[in-house]
């Protein structure tokens, strides 16, 4: 016995500390504090980057509480546990507290508490309080589930209840958190994040983890049929799209044009659209057009090797493959850049956008050059992930729409229609309660109050 | 007159709304308040007339959207959510001097998205991350909840000025609600948007996995929602069960609209994949 006590000892105590709503309230507002530092460091930045903005001193102190990942750092995901156990045990700790209230078959009333409440309604009818009690006990049965009647000292209770199971709905947000959680977790255990570049026409086996840097094989194999991107006149981005096939043992079991926002999902493996970029050309077809004779020319260019063009028109190298290029300000998307130098001129910068293959007319030179045709080959980036858990989150996202419902906007709502004999006349007395929004329920009852009084009097 | 002009022309509706709330509360004219009501609905009329011409003249440019994409067009958006919730609460406690708390907002809200150089109102085609059947449900679920926080942080600040000054009769305060009744109302306004804001956070959630394959990522934008959402969990906890009431829960309520107004604007200062303006 006395064993069992001092084990008892600690055990409560701990169980009484996790049942504070206090300490629900001091967790809530440290997360959404500490939270704040997360969005102002940028997070998973490279270290020498911190290194350079933080200086050594702040850049230690930083990493020793673990901000520059600090939504995955020991301390917040301490937090974050605290508080799912707080949940549970609150809940826990209430529900038994309340059973009496939430698991009964059949309710109990008490008339007094009824004729204790502030706000009550009455009105008289001529008949008695026997002939009354029908019409009232079908009333009430019509807007209640459950109704009761008991006989008083002067004449009838007719209690009725509704909705004392929406007093679950605060467990059910409750239990949407922990399963929020628990999603998160099977989904950090037995899920992957990774990522993968294909060549247009080539097919890939393996992926790039963001967390670790060995290559993960998956157990089929993703071919990149053909990969587009379209874009708007204003030069913004209109879609990015893949062709997609997947292949078992050689074997083609799926195919699916994905964009983003509509991924290929197999076997539990998502692959999403998440970059895309050109392949390096290592041979590029070049026009020379002359503007004297308007012969064109066209030549094979390799950077960097220098190529004379015909009629004494100058000599031109191509330097590099810009990304996303500038030309007074705009973005004209990827461009060649080269280096004419006509034969008694200085040398001048030319500018090949890949999208507009005649953009170099408008320089107005004695040589328009010109990319010549040449299929882009591209690469699809892909984001390839594993989420078991994402059924168990969106199960707890349900959950918490519909709890946050009930627990807002129902109510477990009791009203008592009291028939009391007063002289040959009936009283009829009407009062209710609620569990939550007080002030509606004493509307509520008005309103019920008016109908009664109207429909009995026709009766 | 292009959609931008009518909602141009709706932010000075909504001003002379706001003015003659605070006017009739100030001078006691009830005559004026009545007016304001009136005003208050046309502004109401032309933005919704507004948004949805912007619908019809994106379809007409060819790459129909509705017009949910941009700063522009939600500011334009909050600004008829305010009105409209508002509204509902003027007709529902028959009280117009929460207007003149609540109406300059939804003047804000427009005036800012009409008249700042920095906000564009050029209709654009969507870019591939924005094409999605949630984006309408998820800035609608986010909206609806943002303007229930903007009136209850409206009723907040006349719970105060209501607390501060007791009983002095004939002073601008008496005019105010009954403090329990603002305390009331803050509870339901914050309960209401609650709810939409968890809608506006798990749609997001949702269309974030379809989109980039993860529902939640930590950037600035969903950690402010979320920091949002303890904020007005910590009031509903504090008030459901330790019976925090009134000044306390009104402060709650005023910190809560400051992380709301920090998730709209405040995180397209900071980087992440929200920041409508960078893409």
């Amino acid at each position: 016995m006395g064993n069992q006590a001092i084990m008892a000892g600690p055990f409560n105590k701990i169980w009484e500390f996790f049942t504070s709503v206090r300490l629900t309230i001091v967790i809530l507002l440290t997360l959404a504090a500490t939270s704040i530092i997360g969005t102002l460091i940028p997070q998973n930045q490279e270290p020498a980057d911190y290194f350079k903005a933080f200086g050594v001193f702040f850049y230690r102190l930083f990493s020793i509480f673990g901000l520059f990942d600090m939504y995955h750092s020991w301390w917040f995901q301490l937090l974050i546990v605290l508080l799912t156990i707080n949940i549970i045990i609150c809940s826990i700790d209430r529900i038994s507290a309340n059973r009496r209230i939430l698991f009964v078959k059949k309710p109990a009333f008490k008339l007094a508490r009824f004729r204790d409440l502030k706000r009550k309604e009455k009105f008289k009818d001529d008949r008695t309080a026997a002939e009354l009690r029908e019409v009232c006990r079908a009333f009430v049965k019509r807007h209640f589930g459950h109704i009761l009647i008991e006989t008083t000292d002067t004449g009838y209770a007719i209690y009725g209840e509704k909705g004392r199971w929406t007093r679950f709905g605060v467990y059910t947000v409750h239990s949407s958190v922990v399963l929020l959680l628990i999603g998160g977790l099977i989904g950090s255990i037995f899920g992957f994040d990774g990522w993968v570049n294909i060549p247009e026409g080539e097919s890939v086996s393996q992926i790039q983890l963001q967390s670790q840097a060995q290559p993960l094989k998956l157990d089929f194999e993703i071919r990149c049929d053909d990969f587009d991107v379209s874009f708007y006149d204003s030069g913004a981005p209109k879609e990015f799209r893949s062709s997609l096939t997947i292949l078992e043992q050689g074997r083609e079991v799926v195919k699916k044009d994905i964009i983003v926002n509509d991924p290929l999902r197999y076997k539990g493996i998502s692959m999403y659209q998440s970059s895309y970029g050109e392949l390096p050309s290592d041979k590029l077809v070049l026009s020379f057009t002359s503007a004297k004779t308007g012969m064109i020319y066209t030549r094979e260019a390799g950077l960097n090797q220098p190529l004379v063009i015909p009629e004494k028109l100058g000599t031109f190298v191509l330097k590099e493959l810009r990304r996303s290029a500038k030309f007074k300000g705009h973005d004209i998307g990827d461009a060649y850049v080269g280096i004419l130098t006509p034969p008694n001129a200085d040398p001048v910068e030319v500018i090949l956008p890949v999208r507009f293959p005649s953009f170099d007319k408008m320089r107005k030179g004695e040589v328009v050059i010109g990319l010549g045709e040449q299929a882009q080959r591209y690469f699809t980036g892909l984001q390839v992930v594993k989420d078991p858990g994402v059924w168990v989150v969106y199960c707890g996202f349900i959950l918490m729409i519909i709890g946050c419902y009930i627990t807002f906007f129902m109510s477990h709502q009791q009203i008592c229609v009291e028939l009391a004999a007063s002289g040959s006349q009936t009283e009829v007395i009407v009062a209710g309660t609620a569990n939550k929004n007080k002030t509606a329920m004493g509307t509520r009852i008005a309103v019920i109050a008016g109908k009664l009084a109207k429909s009995s009097s026709v009766v | 007159m292009n959609s931008s002009g009518i909602l141009s022309i709706i932010t000075f509706v909504y001003g002379l709304a706001g003015f003659c709330y605070i006017f009739a509360w100030i001078f006691k004219k009830p005559s004026v308040s009545k007016a304001a009501t009136w005003v208050a609905l046309i502004g109401l009329a032309g933005n919704i007339l507004g948004i949805v011409m912007r619908w019809v003249e994106s379809y007409q440019m060819g790459f129909g959207h509705a017009p949910l994409s941009n700063l522009y067009e939600s500011l334009v958006f909050f600004a008829g959510t305010i009105v409209l919730m508002y509204l509902v609460i003027e007709r529902k406690y028959s009280n117009r001097v929460v207007g003149a708390f609540v109406a300059p907002l939804a003047f804000l809200a427009m005036a800012y998205a009409s008249l700042s150089p920095n906000i564009s109102d050029r209709i654009e085609p969507l870019i591939p991350a924005l094409k999605s059947n949630w984006l309408i449900a998820h800035v609608i679920a986010c909206f609806i909840g943002y303007s229930a926080f903007a009136v209850a942080f409206g009723v907040s600040l006349m719970y105060l000025m209501k607390h501060k000054s007791s009983d002095n009769s004939g002073s601008l305060v008496s005019h105010l609600p009954d403090a329990d009744i603002l305390d009331e109302l803050n509870h339901q306004l914050v309960m209401f948007g609650f709810l939409f804001l968890s809608a506006g956070i798990i749609t997001g959630a949702v269309w974030a996995n379809s989109a980039w394959g993860r529902y939640w990522g930590w950037d600035p934008k969903e950690t402010w929602s979320l920091i949002t959402w303890f904020v007005y969990a910590t009031l509903l906890h504090a008030r459901l069960i330790r019976g925090w009431r009134g000044k306390r829960t009104a402060i709650l309520s005023i910190g809560g609209f400051g992380a709301v107004i920090f998730t709209y604007f405040g995180v397209n200062l900071l980087p992440g994949l929200h920041s409508y303006g960078s893409f």
